[in-house]
């Protein structure tokens, strides 16, 4: 590894004590750690929602042990009440997309990943890092006691739409503290998302090592940098968004609530708000997060892949390229969510367009994919086969976006489980197994050992066909009427759909259970695992030159020196069949 | 692949920088587009809502605004003239040092009276019956002035800092912190103007 004299950006002090070590920690190893923690706690819950919602769904009638104890409201004798299964589902949703699939694969892999990777010291401010995620935990526990008021948590779906949310208790249980805490969390969540974002961008723009290019950057930094461009212009929009709602709830504003509104035979007394309004700036944050959620999923299982193919991607600026133009588009395809909220015919078309728009990058990105995987000989472990069933989910997820694009038929499908099909496949399940692919791959760096192949490989085959086995039908479901955000559907015009429901019901309990390999094989791998070496995937981008775990100051002494882009495999280098990212062995650049 | 000769040869480009000057100038710049996307929102919000219902009543702003504004531009005034005597301090006279900091100073008195003057008006629309709940337009005035208010205080709270820096540096201090504040405190200032706009415009 070539020094450089280039000066010090910052330096602070190694820690001396047990707090500055692991709990207010400045360094971005130990941060990115903390968030990976948050992530696996609300997805461990998030899913127990799920299980706990899904039983309900084949056995309205069910005790389920426990829930009383947490709710008496809810589920009184065990048996949950409809409101409560909203409350369980909005509580899931919030979760899983705040907490969940905004953290790990952006706060979490990024924070820890991407000043090694551009060859930096630490992120550009590390007190503000540090703030960033006990800010995000602040807003976990604001968000989980919602389940402990008398009350319960909020019955109005992870997009709390008005004038539902802003009426305040008449509008049902949990809707006066449950909704005022959910309020109040992601407006907590919306600033540390905000100082993060702002984070990746400095350390991106001016911390990158000599020689280290935009171009130069791995497809993970690129995908880190452009979901923190996102990120920071769509969290300052849900912020006034939940201070305009919390306001309508406690300080008797209007913003969101119309006049000669009657809930639950009671007058509000409210006048001339717009309920649209809400929608409008709820998805106007909405729809880029979800390219929050999927972008650095993109990077991660791009780089693994490439490293698994031992080639570079056809064209890497090519997918760096379709990265930007989703990140451009995302903004002006918010109102596909509101083709039936009553908003002028003509607004529906103009959203119709950008957002049959924005399946091309997508499309070129999973084509570059497809065609640099033909012919690879690609080196199948836990990684590769996550980054893998990444492109088939994000494919199979998102060919039912095309559908859900056209206004006319989306008037059929909307609030259907086509939707929810469609949106967690392409988004939850996608984004998750990308942050699968990251784990396996990166676990040697981070702990300095291997993660156990075998459980690794149970843990996909699991997850990959259980997720096809619980979200595929749903794409049926939804097709043939089955409503979302009902509780049950066997007194109704569904009974016939119940079989159905009842294999999801059990693919989704043997899924769920499949995690716990994964949740073993951490923990076991991170104490008993085979020792790693510094470099076990043969890799060559920066991560990879250092030790595993890395030191504190992630590359001691010396300053990186980058000599050509990351992507040098398939040729013959002094290690074998690539060249290191900080090696002076002439590469020419890709152009 | 590709079988390509490898020559060990020294390639490297001086293209990365690092220096936290550069850093605290993205940060800012970051947080300033962030913040603007928030009162974006915020303004739309208002014309929807305006747009939407019959219940829009024209209020009387009292007049102090003006005059807050007026410090609030004088404020910025001052803190440029301070530029002047930072660019000379590094190295500098001690003469330099005091003058900077002394303008500094001037900028930081005028953004709390403009502070000040922000929360009498507050007073001043109460005395007059409006309060946030009132109708749409004072919710907005005072949704708008309070965001706006908030970070302007931090933005005090930021030049207060910057003034204890400048004047306890002595010869270094870090120039990073001064051209951020100078950026966040002139928005300040500009969103102020586009608020005062739009209020006088629209409500």
């Amino acid at each position: 590894m070539q020094e450089s004299s280039a000066p010090q950006a910052h330096l602070h002090a190694p820690p001396e004590s047990f707090l500055r070590k692991y709990v207010f920690s400045l360094d971005h190893k130990v941060i990115a750690k903390q968030y990976f923690a948050l992530s696996l706690v609300a997805v461990f819950l998030g899913m127990f929602l799920s299980w706990v919602m899904r039983i309900h769904l084949v056995w309205p009638n069910a005790r389920i042990p426990g829930l009383e104890w947490i709710s008496k409201v809810g589920a009184p004798g065990g048996v949950m009440t409809p409101e409560y299964y909203l409350s369980l589902l909005t509580m899931h949703g919030t979760l899983m997309v705040f907490f969940v699939l905004t953290n790990a694969p952006f706060a979490a892999f990024g924070n820890y990943f991407l000043p090694i990777q551009i060859g930096a010291e630490d992120m550009a401010f590390p007190r503000f890092n540090m703030m960033s995620f006990w800010i995000t935990f602040v807003a976990f526990l604001v968000l989980v006691a919602a389940f402990f008021i008398p009350d319960g948590p909020p019955i109005s779906g992870w997009t709390a739409y008005a004038p539902l949310s802003a009426v305040g208790k008449d509008a049902g249980p949990g809707m006066a503290w449950g909704q005022n805490l959910w309020g109040i969390s992601i407006a907590i969540f919306c600033v540390g998302s905000l100082l993060g974002a702002l984070n990746f961008i400095a350390t991106t723009l001016d911390l990158r090592a000599k020689g280290m290019t935009l171009m130069r950057m791995p497809m993970t930094a690129w995908a880190w940098f452009i979901t923190a461009c996102i990120s920071l212009l769509a969290f300052a929009v849900l912020l006034p968004a939940c201070i305009l709602l919390i306001l309508d709830r406690t300080a008797g504003t209007s913003f969101f609530i119309p006049s000669g509104l009657v809930v639950s035979d009671r007058l509000q007394p409210h006048t001339g708000g717009s309920p649209l309004l809400w929608q409008h700036l709820f998805w106007f944050f909405g729809h880029p997060e979800v390219y929050i959620a999927i972008l650095p999923a993109m990077g991660i299982v791009s780089h693994v892949l490439i490293n698994s193919m031992r080639k570079p991607m056809l064209s890497a600026k090519a997918i760096i390229y379709s990265m930007m133009s989703i990140g451009f588009l995302s903004y002006m395809v918010w109102g596909h969510h509101m083709f039936v909220s009553g908003m002028n015919p003509m607004s529906s078309l103009a959203f119709s367009f950008p957002t049959l728009t924005i399946t091309i990058p997508a499309t070129v990105m999973v084509l570059i994919i497809l065609g640099s995987l033909y012919g690879a000989n690609i080196q199948i472990d836990s990684a590769s086969l996550f980054a893998l069933g990444f492109v088939s989910m994000f494919v199979a997820g998102g060919v039912s976006g095309f559908f859900l694009a056209q206004p006319s038929i989306d008037i059929v499908l909307h609030a259907t489980y086509f939707v929810v099909g469609h949106f967690h496949m392409v988004m939850g399940v996608a984004a998750l197994f990308g942050a699968f692919s990251g784990t396996y791959f990166w676990f040697p760096k981070m702990t300095g050992r291997m993660m156990n192949e075998t459980l690794g490989k149970l843990h996909f085959w699991i997850s990959f066909v259980g997720s096809y086995c619980i979200f595929m039908p749903f794409h049926y479901l939804g097709l043939v009427g089955n409503v979302r955000r009902y509780s049950s559907f066997v007194n109704d015009f569904m009974p016939a759909l119940m079989p159905v429901h009842l294999f999801i019901t059990i693919a989704a309990l043997v899924t769920g259970a499949g995690q716990f390999i994964f949740l073993f094989n951490l923990v076991y791998s991170r104490f008993r695992g085979a020792v790693a070496s510094d470099n076990p995937w043969n890799a060559t981008s920066l991560e990879w030159s250092i030790p595993s775990p890395p030191p504190f100051n992630n590359f001691g002494d010396k300053h990186p020196v980058v000599y050509h882009d990351p992507y040098q495999y398939g040729v013959k280098g002094s290690k074998g069949d690539f060249v290191m990212q900080d090696s002076p062995e002439q590469i020419p650049d890709e152009t | 692949m590709s079988s390509i000769t490898l020559t060990p040869v020294a390639n490297a480009q001086a293209v990365g920088k690092q220096g936290s000057v550069e850093a605290s100038r993205s940060g800012i710049w970051a947080a300033v587009f962030a913040i603007t996307m928030t009162f974006a929102a915020l303004s739309s919000a208002l014309f929807v809502r305006e747009g939407s219902a019959a219940d829009w009543q024209h209020i009387d702003l009292p007049r102090i605004l003006n005059l807050n504004t007026l410090a609030l531009i004088l404020s910025s005034l001052a803190f440029e003239r301070s530029r002047r005597f930072v660019d000379a301090v590094l190295p500098a006279p001690r003469g330099m040092v005091r003058r900077a900091t002394r303008w500094l100073c001037v900028a930081l008195v005028l953004g709390l009276v403009f502070f000040v003057g922000q929360l009498i008006a507050w007073h001043r629309l109460a005395a007059q019956g409006i309060f946030l709940a009132t109708n749409p337009n004072s919710s907005f005035f005072y949704v708008l002035t309070a965001m706006h208010g908030m970070h302007l205080f931090g933005g005090l709270v930021a030049l207060g800092y910057l003034v204890i820096s400048v004047a306890s540096s002595g010869v270094s201090f870090r120039r990073g912190l001064f051209d951020a504040v100078a950026v966040y405190w002139h928005f300040m200032c500009v969103l102020w103007i586009y608020l005062l706009l739009i209020f006088r415009t629209r409500l």
